[in-house]
């Protein structure tokens, strides 16, 4: 296995572990974490995959740093949403389905 | 080229709104928006007009070439959706310029929101690589989320999370495909992946992730479990917003793709799968729309039956002949313009009906239809075209759909388009029967603006048009359309 294939394979593992924490916490805040590590998964696929065997490549680099900027954006709105929550209910967590 | 200049300022005047809303002072915001409206509507109909006298084409912003620059694509399908959206959300903006004076605090973030939710959509419509696609779905998912989070109630508090919650969720499956696509063939624009994705695992694992990412972000049954809270229990033109177009950007993207990979890639039964998820969504949906006490929430679960619909495309375009595919395609695309106008229609009057009687109750409608009787007209011809009956867009989009079932054999569909029809009869006339009952519950009721009626009826006038022009549309809609029948 090349180098390259090493990070891809981690970046699936990251995103397997973060889908396993979004699905198994209940708490806002664990969730928010779990989600920003199936991002860096994903980013990890998208650097690892499309350099092996091709070299450098600077297309996903940039995709990462939009990428990037695109979980910073959502992670602050989550924790404007989530505090405003916590604030109005008392609650780190969602009510269960109605 | 009228186009040269239409098509960058697709993007370019929501954007430059959305921060130029942002810095103003709140007493300026709607004054701001409203200026706007005009200049972003002849820019979506200029672009229109571009594709009607020069054909489709390829437009490099800022004229870089494509692995650098961003290809924008103009084609009949997306300038149909941009003209759908500016028609849509001007309407919507009308109606919360007046709506939003008894929700002040509401209201000075709605404007912004609103701007980023539009150029949001543009991006999705005009996108030609699939990342770019994922950058348009997050900017308006964002602004959808934060717009649901406007009322600042514990449940909308909730719902936005909830939204939000899936929403990410689907985003990163989708980026996920994304990233293992791009690995697999270096490419990201569609019609290079066109060329170049053969049928391997690596492909089926990203379409994978990809439709099941966007299937909860289009809140497709079982999926659809965000949808009603949020859809339900937003401000009124959030909701219409919302229902109407917002969905169709993650639909959108699933169809896209289906027509560049789907066929070649997926299993056979992928397709007839999607269909049956369809037809669950149009059963639940409307079983659910019609067990509803809240006016707001039986509109909100009619989406999610209303989207069912579209995915009875799927099955109809794959693997059946040409004149079928074409068929399902019309139909689809039929579907999709009249339930954003219908939805939209449905909600405003929805929110009219609200305001009049004070109450969110549809118990609270006794004897309403003396009242208003504006408001429930447009309520009604919404409700017409959303159950299918002639002259409307919902009736010309079921009938092209039941053609195609017909003529490429499957004939199981045609219970779906059946049924569902008698459900939405179902959870409408709900909603007159109590209005037009005779009660002591009311005596007098508050009339809303004439604004706000006057915007819903143009939207569920429009609803019933364009069934009666239903040639027109679709003449454009098709144009240059990725249709290689099947």
């Amino acid at each position: 296995m090349s180098g390259a294939l090493a990070f891809a394979w981690s970046g699936v593992l990251l995103f397997g572990l973060g889908l396993f924490g979004f699905i198994m916490h209940r708490h806002l805040l664990r969730r928010l974490l779990a989600f920003n590590i199936m991002g860096s998964g994903s980013f990890l696929v998208l650097v690892g995959l499309a350099q092996d065997g091709r070299g450098v490549d600077p297309v996903p680099h940039a995709m990462v740093i939009t990428g990037i900027v695109v979980a910073v954006a959502s992670t602050a709105l989550a924790l404007v949403v989530f505090r405003r929550w916590y604030r109005a209910s008392g609650r780190t967590d969602l009510p269960e389905d109605t | 080229m009228i186009g040269l200049w239409s098509v960058p300022l697709l993007f370019a005047l929501p954007l430059a709104l959305g921060i130029l809303t942002l810095l103003a002072t709140p007493a300026w915001r709607p004054r701001l928006s409203l200026a706007g409206l005009p200049l972003l509507l002849a820019a979506s109909a200029a672009a229109f007009l571009d594709l009607a006298l020069s054909g489709p084409g390829i437009y490099r912003l800022g004229d870089w070439p494509a692995p650098l620059g961003i290809n924008l694509n103009v084609d009949g399908l997306s300038a149909g959706m941009v003209v759908m959206t500016a028609v849509v959300a001007a309407l919507c903006a009308a109606y919360a310029r007046s709506y939003l004076r008894d929700y002040p605090a509401s209201a000075s973030f709605f404007w912004p929101l609103f701007w980023f939710l539009w150029a949001g959509m543009n991006g999705i419509w005009l996108a030609e690589d699939i990342f770019n696609l994922y950058v348009g779905l997050e900017v308006m998912g964002l602004a959808a989320v934060g717009m649901v989070a406007l009322r600042a109630t514990p449940q909308a508090l909730a719902a936005a999370m909830r939204y939000l919650l899936a929403a990410l969720l689907g985003s990163l499956a989708y980026l996920l495909g994304v990233a293992l696509l791009y690995g697999a063939y270096g490419t990201l624009s569609m019609a290079g992946l066109q060329h170049v994705a053969a049928d391997n695992p690596t492909t089926q694992v990203a379409l994978a992730l990809i439709i099941l990412g966007l299937l909860l972000k289009t809140a497709l049954f079982p999926l659809h479990a965000w949808l009603p809270p949020a859809h339900g229990g937003a401000l009124t033109p959030v909701s219409a917003l919302l229902s109407a177009l917002v969905v169709k950007g993650s639909f959108y993207i699933l169809l896209r793709l289906w027509l560049v990979l789907g066929p070649e890639v997926t299993p056979a039964f992928t397709a007839q799968l999607l269909g049956v998820l369809g037809a669950g969504a149009v059963f639940y949906g409307g079983w659910m729309a019609w067990r509803q006490h809240l006016l707001k929430q039986l509109v909100a679960y009619s989406t999610v039956a209303q989207i069912g619909y579209l995915f009875l495309f799927f099955p109809l375009v794959t693997g059946t002949g040409a004149e079928a595919a074409r068929l399902a395609w019309d139909g689809t695309m039929m579907m999709l313009v009249a339930h954003a106008l219908a939805k939209a229609a449905l909600f405003l009057s929805a929110g009219n009906l609200i305001l009049a009687v004070g109450s969110s109750q549809i118990g609270h409608l006794v004897g309403i239809s003396r009242f208003r009787p504006l408001s429930l007209f447009s309520f009604g011809l919404a409700g017409v075209s959303l159950m299918g009956l002639p002259p409307s867009g919902g009736f010309t989009g079921k009938w092209l759909l039941l053609h195609s079932a017909i003529l490429s054999g499957q004939w199981w569909w045609l219970i779906v388009l059946f049924l569902g029809g008698l459900l939405s009869a179902a959870y409408i006339f709900k909603v007159f029967r109590m209005s037009f009952r005779e009660g002591p519950q009311i005596d007098r009721s508050v009339p809303p603006p004439l604004t706000m009626d006057v915007a819903a009826m143009i939207l569920a006038a429009s609803a019933i048009v364009i069934g009666l022009t239903a040639h027109l549309p679709l003449h454009w809609l098709r144009a240059g359309a990725l249709l290689g029948g099947g």
